[in-house]
């Protein structure tokens, strides 16, 4: 089976976003990058599949050149080779990003029998590649899996929906969109982390096309400044905090 | 005219569309809204909505449709579309309004803005959209007709019933096999007992400050509070507890009367999925930790000595 992963770097923040001089975009000269939890666990996913079935995986990611980290990140957990898209860092909406990644499977010359997303991205959340991707190459889509299997060429898929689990079958070749809780994410090993120095990185840098949903500017949402209230520093606090309980009707 | 997807399931309305609607009708007032449901367990659904203030509402049938497929929905609303030229497609940006939008616009080969909080129709049209969760407002352009959005849930109240009815018409549309391959093919009760997280009144929630074993006290406070455990992300990823479990922006998003965070920072993704409970405290050893910035009340320090004596505290003021 070959399964292809595709995700997306962004900037972690931890407190609270600071914006660009321009109001464009999130400051990101001081923040660290990742990828969504939910693409963690598409990757997670590939791997157990192949570990379970054979077969070969494929990273992708549009982005800077940086980008590169988290396609390494993904290698270094077992992914066997990665693809990189290279943008100069300007915004690509779904539409493009569908459009380049489509592009980028026809020139592989592989035919992934599974092709995996994260439910929306982090930044953006347009909860739309993996869907765009999956009409323009004609195949099923599942959309919000927590539980992905496959067996005798059929992808099964899972997902909460209230009280119940939603259960959806598709023949393979498939796409697939996954949540954070899919799978436990492995931690890279010290050999993997070296096996993944040595593991190819294809690279293209395709032309974006106009944005139909083009980013004008950004804001940080204005924060209820709240007062807190501090009731005290270790056990000192309890009995205060009791009377909070019992003020707000919990007790 | 506006068309609004309206979900059902089974049969029963998804309360959720119905925000949807209010949301469509703040955006053109003088617009007639139409209505789609789609799947024959959805008659029931489609003869009452009229009462929402629809003009129309059309019903899409197909003899091999007999449960939810999220691209069969988007199918039904690209025939829809292609019959009656909304201006704009509107459905609430819950799991499955995002992604029967993303479906109908790639039929339709048109961006689809989700997660708006606000959309002023023209050439183009202008929207502002939320991105990490809510924790980054976006103000961008969207070209093409009809515009095609989601709204965040709990932005717009549920549109109210009037004394009204719409003309229902039903319509069969082309489904392809690839669209009806996609329906629920069976459910599966949640094995879990107890409160589920979106529906708990009280969560006593824990961060990496509470480590694999600490568990126990924060259990306890929650069944002497009446309420359920909750966990950040790194908690999750641990395997210390269930995914279930998990607050934020990948995980619930929860508004309880009363939010405890022990040990927990309070990074942005995180209260992305807490922010709006009524109460929220903290217990953390570090003053300076952003939850601090978010909490209404909080102990500053080391939640393994304050727990267990909080504990003790509640059971007597309970007088258990
Ligand atoms: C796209 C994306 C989505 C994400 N989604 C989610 C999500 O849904 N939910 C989520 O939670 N996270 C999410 N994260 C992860 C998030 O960024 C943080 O990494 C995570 O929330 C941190 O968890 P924490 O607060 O438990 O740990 P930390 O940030 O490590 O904080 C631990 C806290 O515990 C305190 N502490 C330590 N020991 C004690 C003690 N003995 N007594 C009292 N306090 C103590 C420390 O002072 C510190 O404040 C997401 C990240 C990304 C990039």
């Amino acid at each position: 089976m070959e399964i292809l992963v595709c995700i997306k770097r962004v900037p972690l923040s931890g407190a609270k976003f600071s914006l660009t001089a321009d109001g464009r975009d999130i400051d990101t000269s001081r923040l660290g990058f990742t990828v969504s939890p939910h693409e963690e666990c598409a990757v997670e996913v590939a791997v157990r599949l192949v570990e379970q079935h054979g077969g070969s995986t494929t990273v992708l990611s549009l982005g800077v050149e940086d980008a590169e980290e988290q396609i390494r990140d993904a290698l270094a957990v077992g992914i066997d080779e990665g693809i990189l898209l290279v943008t100069d860092g300007e915004e690509w909406d779904a539409q493009a990003t569908a459009g380049a990644i489509v592009d980028a499977i026809a020139e592989s010359g592989k035919s992934f029998d599974l092709i995996l997303f994260g439910n929306e991205s982090a930044d953006a959340s347009g909860n739309q590649v993996g869907i765009r991707v999956a009409h323009a190459l004609s195949r099923p889509t599942l959309s919000g899996l927590k539980g992905v299997q496959v067996s005798d060429g059929v992808l099964v898929g899972e997902r909460p929906a209230g009280s119940v689990r939603e259960v959806f079958e598709v023949s393979l070749p498939a796409v697939a969109t996954v949540k954070d809780g899919a799978a436990i994410p492995r931690y890279p090993s010290v050999p993997g982390r070296i096996r993944a120095k040595k593991k190819p990185v294809h690279r293209s840098t395709p032309t974006r096309p106009l944005s139909l949903l083009a980013k004008q500017s950004v804001s940080v949402p204005e924060s209820v400044g709240k007062q807190t209230k501090i009731l005290g520093s270790g056990p000192e606090g309890i009995s205060a905090l009791v009377d909070v309980f019992r003020s707000i009707g919990v007790i | 005219m506006l068309l609004v997807i309206v979900d059902q399931d089974r049969g029963v309305l998804d309360e959720l569309s119905l925000q949807a609607i209010t949301f469509a009708n703040s955006v053109d007032p003088s617009a007639p809204l139409v209505g789609l449901v789609v799947g024959a367990s959805g008659r029931e659904v489609a003869d009452t909505l009229g009462r929402f203030g629809f003009t129309d509402v059309y019903l899409a049938t197909a003899p091999d449709l007999n449960d939810y497929s999220a691209a069969a929905c988007g199918r039904a609303a690209a025939e829809l579309v292609s019959t009656l030229a909304p201006t704009a497609v509107i459905a609430i940006g819950s799991q499955r309004g995002n992604e029967i939008l993303a479906h109908l616009g790639a039929i339709l080969g048109l961006p689809v803005a989700t997660e708006c909080t606000s959309l002023s129709l023209g050439s183009p049209t202008h929207v502002v959209r939320a991105r990490w969760a809510g924790n980054l407002m976006e103000s961008a352009e969207l070209h093409g007709s009809p515009a095609i959005c989601s709204v965040v849930s709990h932005l717009a109240p549920p549109a109210a019933a009037m004394n009204q009815t719409a003309l229902v018409t039903e319509f069969f549309p082309n489904f392809t096999d690839t669209d009806l391959a996609g329906q629920v093919r069976s459910r599966i009760a949640e094995s879990e007992g107890g409160t589920s997280l979106a529906d708990a009144k009280v969560i006593v929630s824990g961060g990496r400050g509470v480590g694999a074993e600490g568990f126990g006290p924060l259990e306890e406070l929650a069944h002497l509070l009446a309420g359920t455990v909750g966990c950040s992300r790194v908690v999750t990823s641990a395997g210390w507890r269930p995914h279930a479990e998990q607050v934020g922006q990948t995980g619930t998003k929860v508004a309880p009367d009363l939010y405890i965070a022990c040990g927990i920072s309070g990074a942005t993704q995180h209260l992305a999925g807490c922010r709006n409970s009524k109460t929220i405290v903290a217990i953390n050893t570090d003053p300076d930790s952003p939850i601090m910035a978010v909490a209404d009340y909080a102990i500053v320090g080391d939640l393994h000595q304050i727990l267990p004596a909080l504990v003790a505290a509640t059971r007597t003021a309970r007088g258990i």
